[in-house]
C-alpha cells in the first residue's frame, strides 16, 4: 500500500507482456509440438495410439479449465459434445463423407450445438450449471440411443476408417489429433491473450466486480462455451478414430468429466499449463495402476478431493505462486525501473 | 381412465423421487451447498440395510432403524471434515470434492458388495407387490402409496421442525447469516453438521425405498442424484421444502406418461420436462414461493 503522503514521483514502470522465461519457454513448447509431429516417424506402432489417446487427453482437460478455470462454470457434461463429436462423424462417414473430413464437420456441428444449448444452461451458475449440462449429456445419449441407424444401445464402429492399412490410418490419427489439440489450445492461448481473455480472468477472480466494471461476463462465458462444445467435440471425434468403436453409454459416460476435473485439478485450476501437466499425469497413472480397478478409481477420487481441498491452485499453480515465474506470456507484468511502490499486477505477482 | 391411473401411479412415483430430493433441498436451502455425491449416499443407505438384512432376517423397514443414527454420524462427520472446509473456498469447491466422494463410494461399494445388481424388495414381503384395485383400470400399490405418505410425513416433520423447533430456528437463522448467527451463540458449524446429518439419512430412507421399489447397484447413484437434482429444480431450487416434494411429482408423472408412450421414453419425458422448466422465465415452478426454508440469502460472505 502506498502510504506516502504528498506528490510522489511516479515509478517508472514498463509494461511487460514477454519475459526471457516465457519466451524461452513458448519457443520450447513450439519446439515439442514440432518434436511430435515426428513421433509417428520415430516410433510408430503401439506408441502412435498411446500418443493419440494422451493427446485426448490433453484437449479434454484444456476445454474444461477453459470453461471451469476461466468462466467459473463447473460442467458435468461435456460428454454430450465427446459423444456428439463421435456420432456425427460416424453419421456423416455413413453419408459417404470422407472419414477425416467428417471428423472435422462433426466438431464444427458440436460447435454450433452448443450455441442454442449455451442459451439454456448460461442462466445458471455453480450447481444449476453442472446438473443442467449434465441432464443435457443424459438427455442427448438417450436419444442417440434410440437411433437404430447409429447402432442404437450396443453401439457402432466407423468401418469407413477399414480403406486405410492400420499403420497409415493411427499415423493419420495420430496427426489429426495431433492438429487439433495444437489448433484448440493455441485457440485459447490467443483467445486470453486478447482484450476478451482479460475480461475473462476478471470473471474467473470475481463475477459481480467484474461485471460492475463494464465486463460483459455473459457474452465471455458463451465464447468458453462454444470453444469447450468445439473442443470436446474434437476429442469425441479424434477419441472415435483412435478407438474405432463406440457405444452410447461409454462415450457419454459421465466418467469423462470425472477425468477432466481430475486432470485439472491436480495439474491447475485457472492455469494454462496445468491441465496439460495433469493429462499427462493422469495418462500415467492410467496406465500403471487401472488395471487395479476399483482401487484405482477410489484412489482417483481421493486424490481429486484432496487437491480441491489443500492444493486448490494445482500443481502447476503451486509452483507458479512459490516461484513468481510465468511461463506462458499470458498477463501483464510490471517491470519496475525503480524499487517499489508496486502493487501486484495483473497476471504476474510483484517479482522477487 | 388409464390416463389417470398414469397420473396415480406418477404421483406416487413422484413420493419417491420427493424423498431423494428432501436432503438434497435441505442442504442447498441452508447452505447453498449441491452435494453431488447425494445419490450415491442414498444408495450407501440401501447397502447398509442390505447388510445388516444378511444376518438379521427382519423387514428392511425395521432394518433400517440402525443405520440412521449411522447414516446421522456419516452425515455429521461428512460436513465437519469435508464440506466445512470446501464451503469456505468458494463456490466451485463443493462441487468438485463432493463429485469426488461420489467416485470413491461408488468404487467402495463395488469393491466391498460386488457390481451385482440387487433388490430388497423379497425382503419386504407382500408390500413390496401387493396393491388396492380401485376400479378394473386404476390400482394403487401399496408401496407406493407408502412412499408416498412417508414422504409427507418426513416433509411436514422436517418443515414443522425448522419452522418450530429451537435447533431448527438456529438452523434458518445460521443460513441467513451466520456470522450474526454466530454472534448471538449459535455455534454455525455445528449447526451446519446436523443439517448434512438429517439430509443423510433422510437421503439412506430414499435409498431404502429404491431398493425394495426395484433394484440397486454401486453404480445406481448418479441417476438418482439427477433425478433427485430435477425435483428440487422443477420445484423451485430449495425456496420451499415442500417443492421438492411437488418437483418429484410433477417429475413422476413425467416420468410414467412419457413411459406410457413408449417404455424407452420414461426418462427421457423426465429430462426434457425438467429443461423445459430450467428454460421457462422463472426457472421453477415455486421460485421465491412463499415461506421457504430461509429466506434466500442475498449475499454470502459480507464477512469474508
Amino acid at each position: 500500500m502506498s502510504a506516502a503522503a504528498g506528490p510522489v514521483e511516479a515509478p517508472r514502470a514498463a509494461v511487460q507482456r514477454w519475459t526471457r522465461v516465457s519466451a524461452g519457454f513458448s519457443s520450447g513448447f513450439l519446439g515439442v509440438i514440432a518434436l511430435m509431429a515426428l513421433v509417428p516417424v520415430a516410433l510408430g506402432g503401439n506408441t502412435v495410439q498411446e500418443m493419440t489417446t494422451l493427446l485426448t487427453f490433453v484437449l479434454m482437460a484444456v476445454m474444461w479449465n477453459a470453461l471451469a478455470g476461466y468462466g467459473g462454470l463447473v460442467s458435468v457434461g461435456l460428454q454430450a459434445y465427446i459423444g456428439l463429436g463421435a456420432y456425427a462423424t460416424v453419421w456423416l462417414a455413413s453419408h459417404s463423407v470422407s472419414p477425416y473430413l467428417a471428423m472435422v464437420i462433426a466438431t464444427l456441428f458440436c460447435g454450433a450445438v452448443s450455441v442454442p444449448l449455451s442459451f439454456l444452461v448460461l442462466r445458471f451458475r455453480g450447481a444449476q450449471f453442472a446438473i443442467g449440462t449434465w441432464v443435457v449429456a443424459e438427455a442427448i445419449g438417450i436419444y442417440v440411443s434410440f437411433d437404430s441407424s447409429l447402432g442404437a444401445g450396443t453401439g457402432t464402429s466407423l468401418t469407413q476408417l477399414d480403406a486405410y492399412s492400420q499403420g497409415p490410418r493411427e499415423n493419420y490419427t495420430y496427426w489429426m489429433t495431433l492438429g487439433m489439440t495444437v489448433f484448440f489450445v493455441g485457440a485459447l492461448f490467443v483467445l486470453l491473450r486478447s482484450r476478451l481473455g482479460s475480461s475473462l480472468q476478471a470473471i474467473r477472480d470475481d463475477e459481480e466486480a467484474a461485471a460492475s466494471v463494464g465486463v460483459r461476463v455473459v457474452a465471455g462465458k458463451r465464447v468458453l462455451f462454444i470453444l469447450a462444445g468445439l473442443g470436446c467435440g474434437a476429442a469425441g471425434a479424434m477419441t472415435l478414430a483412435n478407438i474405432l468403436f463406440i457405444e452410447p453409454t461409454s462415450i457419454f459416460s459421465v466418467n469423462y468429466s470425472a477425468y477432466m476435473i481430475f486432470m485439472v485439478l491436480v495439474g491447475g485450476l485457472g492455469t494454462f499449463e496445468g491441465p496439460i501437466i495433469g493429462a499427462i499425469i493422469f495418462y500415467v497413472i492410467q496406465n500403471q495402476f487401472s488395471s487395479n480397478g476399483t482401487w484405482y478409481l477410489v484412489a482417483l477420487g481421493a486424490t481429486a478431493i484432496a487437491f480441491a481441498l489443500f492444493l486448490p491452485r494445482g500443481l502447476w499453480g503451486e509452483l507458479e505462486a512459490r516461484t513468481g515465474i510465468r511461463f506462458m506470456p499470458l498477463g501483464y507484468r510490471l517491470r519496475a525501473s525503480k524499487a517499489p511502490p508496486l502493487r501486484d499486477g495483473a497476471g504476474g505477482g510483484a517479482g522477487p | 381412465m388409464t390416463w389417470i391411473n398414469d397420473i396415480v401411479q406418477g404421483i406416487t412415483l413422484g413420493g419417491f423421487y420427493g424423498l431423494l430430493a428432501c436432503g438434497l433441498a435441505l442442504m442447498f436451502g441452508l447452505m447453498r451447498i449441491i452435494n453431488l455425491a447425494h445419490g450415491d449416499i442414498a444408495v450407501l443407505g440401501a447397502y447398509l440395510v442390505f447388510l445388516l438384512l444378511e444376518h438379521w432376517h427382519v423387514s428392511p423397514f425395521i432394518g433400517i432403524l440402525p443405520v440412521l443414527p449411522v447414516m446421522l454420524l456419516l452425515g455429521y462427520l461428512l460436513q465437519r471434515t469435508m464440506l466445512e472446509r470446501s464451503l469456505r473456498s468458494g463456490l466451485l469447491v463443493p462441487l468438485l470434492t463432493t463429485f469426488g466422494l461420489s467416485i470413491v463410494i461408488q468404487n467402495l461399494l463395488e469393491q466391498g458388495f460386488s457390481p451385482d445388481v440387487r433388490s430388497l424388495g423379497e425382503n419386504a414381503g407382500s408390500i413390496a407387490t401387493s396393491s388396492w384395485q380401485i376400479t378394473s383400470k386404476l390400482s394403487i400399490s401399496t408401496i407406493g402409496a407408502l412412499t408416498l405418505g412417508v414422504a409427507i410425513v418426513i416433509f411436514g416433520s422436517l418443515q414443522w421442525f425448522l419452522s418450530r423447533t429451537q435447533p431448527g430456528r438456529q438452523m434458518r437463522a445460521t443460513a441467513q447469516d451466520p456470522d450474526t448467527a454466530e454472534l448471538v451463540g449459535i455455534d454455525s458449524r455445528a449447526v451446519y453438521g446436523w443439517a448434512t446429518a438429517i439430509a443423510v439419512a433422510i437421503a439412506a430412507v430414499a435409498g431404502m425405498f429404491l431398493a425394495i421399489r426395484s433394484t440397486f447397484f454401486p453404480y445406481a447413484g448418479p441417476d438418482n442424484l439427477i433425478f433427485a437434482f430435477e425435483a428440487v429444480v422443477i420445484g423451485g431450487l430449495g425456496s420451499s421444502l415442500w417443492g421438492a416434494l411437488l418437483g418429484g411429482i410433477v417429475l413422476g408423472v413425467a416420468q410414467t406418461i412419457g413411459g406410457q408412450i413408449n417404455p424407452e421414453y420414461s426418462i427421457l419425458a423426465g429430462h426434457l420436462v425438467f429443461l423445459l422448466v430450467l428454460a421457462s422465465p422463472r426457472g421453477g415452478l415455486l421460485t421465491l414461493g412463499a415461506g421457504g426454508i430461509a429466506r434466500v440469502r442475498s449475499a454470502r460472505g459480507v464477512s469474508a
